[in-house]
């Protein structure tokens, strides 16, 4: 294995003529490879530009933005923007910055997560090892599910919380985004499961362990490839989320998306493109975050999922 | 006396597919039992019916002398090692040992006794700290057996537990697995698909087809007086040499002619010994030169291809029209187009009804 890495510096030269000997030359410019990362340079800039004139338009006042060179780098980094995103911007009618919302997103996001997490493991873990009457019919409609569009269910949704008396709580946002993600976690969870050994299991009854017990002391510590996938998507997929946000929060708790919008779409005065860019990236920073620290880990979830544990 | 295990018309249907049909066993107390059989053939099935963790159709399962068919697996006071070894890999290979103990909620210094004793048992004291990941295959498998060992079980049940190790370690393996019955005394049923484990541990052999017991004896008796033509032909390797003829009371003719005489042949039901059959005779149970002149059969033939085996050398020859195989001592010269004598004696060969395929 060693001699197949050998990068291709370290080769030694191939003139016509050499006989072949030890590993094979591996040339790096060759025309595959060449075309491979033209495409991939080239998609990975027509991808971060808007990102770029984002973030330097956030830096950039007001006169040098009508000034009109977007793709120019700002004459001086200027952090007023930020600062007036994060404090004082106009959400509606309070003039507060995103930092409350900042805060509702945090208080949504995190119970959401965890709640929907821990039930869609149970779920998977149940679904896969402790095999009912009907459990593949119980699965097929909960992956159902996840094919009906959302906006289908928001008025019965909004029913129900009403008659619960939750309605326009964190509780009812929270309940809300546990709900929908069920069915695609499920899914996560109990193909992982399933690809853990069987003999895993069935060693673990013979033990005399019990449904939590090797959900909790088996099943928990050899899934933490698969946690992070549930993690990343949820916290991104409830972070970004705008529309139950705007639906079941009530408006004192109204996620950082919505009022992302408030600030963006507000009708009154010139926009201020500076702000409105600041506010998007701050938005967008917690979801990049997660993917930064945690990429790695969840490509390797995403794989032990797909093909085996 | 008790049986240690005992098996009533147990059934297992997985909708309409029938695993196992009115299966009956009864296991005597610290027998070693090997399910033999082809994958498929619903030895894993039974032993995890033994085990609990698949619920029966129909039937019932006592293990010594208590009806355990509801009973869950823990309580059935078995211990199980899986083909895949199963440890858990997060814990130390002690944790792993102590895990069932731990959820028994037994005593801490019990669970320390037991562990050790295990431990000192299979050799694995020096192994106690280590995750499963640091381990060799053949390490693993002695834990999965010491998981077994300190629950202090009545019966051991092995699933294929030998089949994931190489050909050396197998038979290292082995000889322990045989070494431990021998000290622990303890019932032990075994599955396995490989004939060579089975023929080497078992006190009885049960092969099994289609969900189906075919024999279940001895495992010199399943060798020499297989009962059908399937058990004939699953067992030994290379395998039972066939041949197609017609019994007629004092002889049996081949297709092409052949008579091969079987007044020594010790018949079941002497008056059922006529019609269409099949002559079965063992590589090993043909002979050459000197011996094969004194044989009730003999023929000249010639050789056609040579295996040699090491200790020995295998021969591929035509007797009667069909390709038969013999096996000779390896210091015999032997060669392809060589002509030779070879001769069996049919008493220690098998006859087959044609129809039914069971012994005659």
């Amino acid at each position: 294995m060693s001699q197949t890495a050998t990068m291709a510096g370290s080769a030694p030269d191939t003139a016509v003529g050499v006989e072949p000997r030890g590993p094979r030359p591996k040339p790096f410019f060759t025309p595959t490879k060449i075309i491979i990362y033209s495409v991939l340079v080239f998609f990975t800039l027509y991808f971060l530009f808007p990102l770029y004139v984002m973030v330097v338009t956030s830096f950039k006042t007001m006169p040098e933005i009508r000034f009109g060179n977007i793709f120019a780098l700002p004459n001086q980094i200027n952090f007023d923007a930020w600062i007036k995103a994060w404090t004082s911007a106009c959400t509606g009618l309070t003039c507060e910055g995103l930092a409350p919302g900042f805060w509702n997103s945090v208080k949504i996001t995190i119970p959401s997560t965890i709640v929907s997490i821990f039930i869609a493991a149970v779920n998977g873990y149940a679904l896969i090892n402790w095999r009912f009457k009907g459990s593949e019919l119980f699965f097929a409609i909960l992956i159902f599910g996840s094919f009906i569009p959302y906006q289908v269910f928001l008025y019965p949704l909004v029913m129900i919380t009403r008659e619960m008396g939750i309605f326009g709580t964190l509780q009812a946002v929270i309940i809300v985004h546990t709900i929908f993600g069920m069915p695609i976690l499920t899914l996560l969870f109990r193909n992982y499961f399933g690809s853990l050994p069987q003999e895993l299991f069935k060693a673990a009854r013979v033990d005399g362990a019990g449904f939590w017990r090797i959900f909790f002391e088996i099943m928990l510590p050899m899934s933490l490839p698969i946690f992070v996938v549930a993690l990343i998507l949820q916290v991104t997929g409830i972070w970004n989320d705008f529309l139950f946000g705007v639906v079941f929060a009530g408006t004192k708790n109204l996620p950082m998306t919505v009022q992302l919008n408030n600030i963006v779409n507000s009708a009154q005065g010139t926009p201020e493109y500076n702000v409105n860019m600041a506010a998007t990236v701050l938005t967008g920073l917690v979801p990049l975050i997660i993917y930064f620290v945690s990429g790695k880990l969840f490509v390797r979830g995403v794989a032990a999922g797909a093909v085996k544990g | 006396m008790q049986h240690s295990v005992s098996i009533r018309d147990l059934s297992l249907n997985f909708g309409n597919v029938k695993v196992l049909e009115t299966l009956n066993l009864d296991i005597e107390q610290g027998e070693f039992i090997v399910l033999l059989g082809p994958s498929g053939c619903g030895k894993s099935t039974l032993l995890n019916c033994i085990a609990g963790l698949l619920d029966v159709s129909a039937g019932q399962i006592f293990i010594n002398g208590k009806n355990v068919t509801w009973e869950e697996p823990k309580d059935r006071g078995i211990g199980m090692v899986f083909q895949s070894y199963a440890l858990y890999p997060q814990m130390t290979v002690e944790r792993n040992l102590s895990f069932g103990l731990r959820v028994a909620g037994m005593k801490k210094e019990e669970i320390e006794r037991r562990v050790a004793r295990a431990a000192e048992i299979l050799q694995i004291q020096p192994l106690l700290g280590r995750k499963p990941a640091n381990l060799s295959g053949g390490q693993r498998q002695r834990v999965a057996i010491g998981r077994a060992l300190v629950r202090d079980v009545d019966v051991f049940l092995f699933d294929e537990p030998l089949s994931n190790l190489d050909a050396k370690l197998r038979s290292d393996l082995r000889v322990e697995i045989k070494r431990l019955h021998a000290r622990l005394k303890n019932t032990m049923i075994y599955v396995t698909h490989d004939q060579i484990e089975a023929l080497t541990l078992a006190d009885r052999i049960a092969i099994m087809k289609n969900g189906v017991i075919q024999q279940l004896a001895d495992p010199h008796t399943i060798y020499n007086k297989p009962v059908n033509l399937y058990v004939a032909g699953f067992i030994g390797s290379p395998s039972m040499n066939f041949i197609e003829g017609t019994l007629d009371g004092s002889s049996f003719t081949a297709e092409d002619g052949t008579v091969v005489p079987v007044a020594t042949y010790d018949f079941a039901d002497k008056s059922k010994a006529s019609g269409k059959a099949v002559l079965g005779v063992r590589p090993e149970h043909i002979l050459i030169g000197e011996e094969a002149s004194r044989m009730p059969y003999n023929a000249e033939v010639e050789i056609e291809i040579v295996e040699p085996m090491g200790s020995d050398t295998l021969a591929w020859t035509k007797i009667a029209g069909r390709p038969v195989t013999f096996r000779a001592a390896s210091d015999v010269h032997l060669e392809p187009g060589q002509k030779l004598v070879v001769g069996f004696d049919p008493a220690r060969g098998s006859f087959f009804s044609s129809e039914t395929t069971e012994r005659l």
